[in-house]
């Protein structure tokens, strides 16, 4: 573990069953960095923080995390509160189990103490959820899948609180699969792929990885043409939909090569490109 | 914990039906009958002028209480927090969640220890229910009984995945185990081979032990036999094979 580092795993290697969940992921989380984790369904996501956060061992391989339990704050995806449980008795019981004090918490993230988890809206939930993860003052912060099933609104008051949380001085450790997600937030990514790390950057550097590249998109009958052009580099098709993605040159080489090209309209890498290249995308 | 004791506790007293059927139900249906049906309160010369509301009948009355707690209200609180990841985000905490766990299984047993004294203290003042004769053995075998169907609400807590399944099954278990203990058709009407059934099972053998104290008999070393190996093996059971999540 460098000196700056406050989370280090290393190898990390865990089997449910016959299943490989997580295969060989290792990366190290600076102090005060938000650190985000995506990758697909299943990629290992959850199981890798799960590792980290002390829920699971490893079955190989190393978690080094530089903090107590009680100084690491936790929210799980799907971890629900009972239903007659009031936002405010769940604060006061959360700081009890830290020994801190609630104060003021609850309307920072804007939730009202009063009203009963049943009652609360899901943006509402999530929100205490994040409260109840920082209630114990923590040096590390883990969200699992923290805006999934939120409405636009409400995602980026979450992301909101999560600058907010940084400037706090707390390293976060972020599982998504928003893009738009990490490149609001995150210092530095880990793409997961099948229990791998299949790329670990900045969101920036993600996207320079994917090529700089450009991707076109339009209508022909003969997209078997194009993969055999130098210049392209990934070929995606829907339908009559094809989608090209390439270096220099690329729209050039479609345009001499392909007879009947409809639709066109063309794009810079996005974020999203770069996912779906490094993860390994279906053609 | 002192917080976590208080907090759950208003929870439970937040869900009206559990206290319905745990705690009123039973009270109502022993004073309703013993009131109304003449024959509850009739001396029984076989039995030594014992009356069927002195000990046969309160003690199914105590039975209800406590197995509507250890066979439903119990189990399906705990499924509920399994299955909702509320053990789980409190698994990420400094407290253990095994904390909840005793603190609702504390709450579960008070409350049957209070419908308990409710429903005798009553009966005592509406009905003549008389103090439980052999009062030590009384408790002992409230204990031990309780022991016994709570670790069973433990185990179905750890084998039953979810809560809807858990309402099927605590009803399988509920009305067949409360018929062998004599809820419909008291023990001293059942045919012989019945009555060798309900003497095994676990609310058999509960209801028979409270029976026997209440008027005054030592409980059978059968009953007790048969409560101390429920307790054990069911209580093991659902240790080795309760699971967080």
């Amino acid at each position: 573990m460098s000196e700056t580092s406050v989370i280090s795993v290393q190898h990390l290697h865990k089997v449910y069953g016959s299943r490989v969940a997580v295969s060989d992921v290792s990366f190290s989380v600076d102090e005060g960095e938000i650190f985000g984790i995506v990758g697909r369904n299943g990629a290992g996501k959850t199981t890798t923080v799960e590792c980290v956060a002390g829920l699971r061992t490893p079955d190989s391989g190393s978690v080094h995390v530089a903090a107590a339990k009680a100084e690491i704050g936790v929210q799980l995806q799907d971890a629900a509160l009972p239903d007659k449980l009031k936002a405010g008795e769940a604060i006061d019981l959360y700081a009890s189990f830290y020994g801190t004090s609630p104060e003021g918490l609850l309307d920072e993230v804007g939730v009202p103490p009063d009203v009963a988890f049943a009652k609360l809206s899901g943006g509402q939930r999530q929100r205490l959820s994040i409260a109840l993860a920082l209630v114990g003052r923590p040096k590390i912060a883990i969200f699992d899948e923290l805006t999934t099933g939120l409405d636009p609104q409400a995602r980026r008051d979450t992301w909101d609180l999560i600058s907010k949380v940084r400037e706090r001085g707390v390293t976060v450790l972020l599982v998504t699969h928003f893009m738009e997600e990490i490149e609001r937030l995150c210092d530095r990514v880990a793409v997961l792929a099948a229990g791998e790390v299949a790329a670990l950057d900045t969101p920036a550097g993600l996207i320079a990885r994917a090529g700089g590249l450009v991707t076109a998109t339009f209508r022909t009958a003969y997209p078997d043409l194009l993969r055999a052009l130098p210049e392209v580099a990934s070929v995606r098709v829907e339908g009559a939909l094809v989608t090209v993605t390439g270096g220099a040159g690329l729209l050039k080489a479609i345009v001499t090569a392909v007879p009947d090209i409809d639709d066109l309209r063309t794009e810079r890498t996005t974020l999203d490109d770069a996912f779906l290249t490094l993860t390994g995308e279906e053609s | 914990m002192k917080k976590l004791a208080l907090i759950e506790t208003k929870l439970f007293l937040r869900e009206p039906i559990a206290i319905f059927f745990a705690v009123a139900l039973p009270v109502v249906l022993l004073l309703a009958l013993g009131m109304s049906i003449p024959g509850f309160r009739d001396p029984d010369p076989t039995r030594g002028g014992e009356r069927f509301v002195d000990a046969a009948f309160p003690s199914v009355i105590v039975l209800l209480s406590v197995a509507t707690l250890a066979f439903s209200v119990l189990p399906t609180t705990l499924v509920i927090y399994r299955e909702r990841g509320v053990l789980r985000r409190m698994a990420t905490t400094p407290v253990r969640p095994t904390a909840l766990l005793t603190v609702q299984l504390a709450i579960n047993a008070a409350t049957a220890t209070l419908a308990t004294v409710l429903a005798l203290g009553v009966g005592h003042v509406l009905l003549d229910v008389p103090v439980p004769r052999m009062f030590a053995a009384f408790l002992g075998m409230f204990v031990l009984g309780g022991a016994a169907l709570f670790a069973i609400g433990l185990f179905l807590t750890a084998v039953v995945p979810t809560a809807r399944a858990m309402q099927a099954i605590g009803s399988a278990v509920f009305f067949p185990m409360m018929f062998l203990a004599g809820l419909w058709l008291p023990r001293d009407l059942m045919p012989e081979v019945l009555r060798r059934v309900s003497d095994i099972t676990p609310t058999g053998a509960y209801g028979a032990a409270l029976r026997d104290t209440m008027a005054g008999h030592a409980p059978s070393l059968l009953h007790v036999g048969v409560l101390v190996a429920w307790a054990a093996l069911a209580g093991g059971a659902a240790v080795r094979l309760f699971r967080w999540q």
